[in-house]
C-alpha cells in the first residue's frame, strides 16, 4: 500500500525508514554512481530530508520499503533552485502550485507494480493539492518510466553522461492517466484516495499508537 | 469569483500599512461570505506577525489558555505544507474539545480550512479559514476554492516577509530574460503551442516559465499576470 509521510512522522515507521534510506544508497551511490553521502549506517540521506519533506512510500507486506519518492513545495528551499538553475534556462521554478519530487527510489525487492503505484501517489498528490506541475531531478532510467506511465515528462536541461547522466525536468498527470496507472496497480480510484486520506486524517491513530 | 480574487489580490499587494493588510483578510471574509480569515505567522525570532477577523476577546481567550500548547490545527500544519480541513484533525481529547466549544462561544465557526505555507529559509506561516457550514457544504467550498486560496494565502505571506524586511529593501520583481519572452508572445495573443516554437522549448516548459512568472507577479492567471507584467512595465509589446 502507499503512505503519505511527513519526516517528522517516520519514527513511528522505523523498518520502512531504514530500509527506505538503505535502498536509497543501494539505488543513488551503489548503481547510479551519484555524488551522494551514506553514513556509516549504509544510509543515504542528504539535508533536503532535514527540510521536512513528504515522502510517497509503497509499503511492502513485511511493512519494508518498496519503493519511495520525496517532495517538497518550491516555495521553500529546493534541490532544483539551490544546486540545478544552470539547467533551468535561468528560471527560478518557484510557485505553490509546483511541489519538488526527488530521490526516485526503486527497492531491489519491488514489484513491477511499484513504478505505477509512485506514479499514482504523485498524482493524487496533484490533485489533492491543487498543484499543476511537479520538478525533478530525473535519472535516464526515471525518464523512461514516465514515459511508460503516460506522464510525458519533458526534461529542460540535462548534465553528465551515461549512468551519471540527470536532468531537471517537469511533468504532470493529467485526469486521463490515472485510469491506466491505476489498471497498472491493480487497485481502483477508491483505494487510491483511502490510502491518501488515510495517511493525513488519523493523526489520532498515530497519537494512539504512542501512547 | 474570479474578478473579486483579481481585485483582492491586487488589495493584498498594494497594501502598505498592517491596516490595510488587516482590511485585505476582512475584505476576503466579506467576498467569500465565512466567519473568519486568518493569516498568521511566528518568525524566526518568534516574533509572532498576524492579522485576521478573530476578535481581539477570542485572541486573548487563545493566549490566556495558552491553546497553543493542545491546539490540534498547530499540530496537524506544523511545518508542513499539505492543506487541512479541521474536521481531519483529532479533537477527541479533552482539551481540544473543551477548546473547541469554546472557539464556538467566541464566535469561531464549525468549520476550518487551514493551509500551512512554505517560504524562504524555512519560514512558516498559517493562512485559515473558518465557517459555519455543513460538512457537505464545506467539502464543496474548499473544492470550488481551493486553488484560489492557495495563491491567496501565499500572496499574504509575501507581503508579511515584505512588511518584515522593510519597504526599502524589497525589490519589485523583475523577470528572467526566458520569463520575459514567454509573457511578452502571451501578451501579443500568440497561442502556447506557437509561443513554444518560437522559444525553442517544449509547451510544457512554457506553462512553467508562465506559472513562475504568475507567481513572482502575484497574479491569479495567465490573463492577470501579462496585465500586471504589461502596467509595472516587465514586459513591452
Amino acid at each position: 500500500m502507499l503512505r503519505y509521510i511527513y519526516a517528522t512522522d517516520l519514527p513511528q515507521f522505523p523498518k520502512l525508514r531504514d530500509t527506505m534510506f538503505r535502498d536509497r544508497a543501494e539505488q543513488f551511490k551503489t548503481r547510479l554512481g551519484w555524488e551522494v553521502r551514506v553514513t556509516d549506517r549504509g544510509e543515504e540521506r542528504d539535508e533536503y530530508d532535514d527540510l521536512n519533506p513528504l515522502y510517497v512510500i509503497w509499503e511492502l507486506e513485511d511493512g519494508s520499503h518498496g519503493g519511495s519518492m520525496r517532495f517538497l513545495p518550491t516555495t521553500g528551499d529546493t534541490m532544483v533552485n539551490d544546486h540545478f538553475s544552470h539547467l533551468t534556462d535561468g528560471v527560478r521554478i518557484e510557485s505553490p502550485l509546483i511541489w519538488e519530487c526527488t530521490r526516485w527510489c526503486l527497492s531491489p525487492r519491488a514489484d513491477r507494480r511499484v513504478s505505477a503505484a509512485l506514479t499514482l501517489g504523485a498524482g493524487e498528490l496533484m490533485a489533492q493539492n491543487h498543484l499543476e506541475h511537479f520538478v525533478g531531478v530525473f535519472d535516464p532510467r526515471m525518464e523512461r518510466i514516465y514515459r511508460l506511465m503516460g506522464l510525458s515528462p519533458d526534461v529542460i536541461g540535462r548534465h553528465g553522461t551515461g549512468a551519471a547522466e540527470i536532468g531537471v525536468g517537469l511533468w504532470e498527470m493529467k485526469e486521463a492517466a490515472f485510469a491506466p496507472v491505476l489498471a497498472k496497480v491493480g487497485i481502483d480510484r477508491a483505494t487510491s484516495k483511502r490510502w491518501y486520506h488515510n495517511s493525513f486524517s488519523p493523526v489520532r491513530d498515530l497519537i494512539r499508537a504512542i501512547a | 469569483m474570479t474578478l473579486q480574487t483579481e481585485s483582492l489580490l491586487d488589495s493584498i499587494q498594494a497594501a502598505e500599512t498592517l491596516e490595510a493588510f488587516q482590511t485585505a483578510t476582512e475584505d476576503l471574509r466579506d467576498a467569500l461570505a465565512v466567519k473568519h480569515v486568518v493569516y498568521h505567522w511566528v518568525n524566526s525570532i518568534g516574533e509572532r506577525f498576524g492579522a485576521g477577523t478573530y476578535s481581539s476577546d477570542w485572541v486573548d481567550r487563545y493566549l490566556e489558555k495558552d491553546y497553543l500548547r493542545l491546539d490540534p490545527v498547530i499540530f496537524g500544519c506544523f511545518q508542513r505544507f499539505t492543506p487541512v480541513n479541521w474536521k481531519q484533525l483529532d479533537w477527541s481529547s479533552k482539551g481540544a474539545k473543551a477548546m473547541f466549544l469554546d472557539a464556538l462561544d467566541y464566535g469561531l465557526g464549525n468549520q476550518g480550512y487551514t493551509i500551512p505555507i512554505r517560504g524562504p529559509n524555512g519560514q512558516f506561516a498559517l493562512f485559515t479559514l473558518n465557517a459555519d457550514m455543513d460538512d457537505d457544504k464545506w467539502d464543496a467550498f474548499i473544492d470550488k476554492h481551493g486553488r484560489e486560496l492557495v495563491l491567496l494565502g501565499h500572496e499574504f505571506n509575501r507581503k508579511a516577509l515584505e512588511f518584515e524586511q522593510g519597504k526599502e529593501t524589497v525589490a519589485a520583481p523583475t523577470l528572467s530574460p526566458r520569463e520575459q519572452a514567454a509573457m511578452t508572445a502571451m501578451a501579443k495573443g500568440y497561442s502556447r503551442a506557437q509561443a513554444a516554437a518560437d522559444l525553442g522549448i517544449s509547451e510544457h516548459t512554457l506553462r512553467v516559465y508562465i506559472e513562475a512568472a504568475r507567481h513572482k507577479l502575484g497574479a491569479l492567471n495567465t490573463t492577470h499576470a501579462v496585465a500586471r507584467a504589461l502596467s509595472s512595465g516587465l514586459i513591452i509589446v
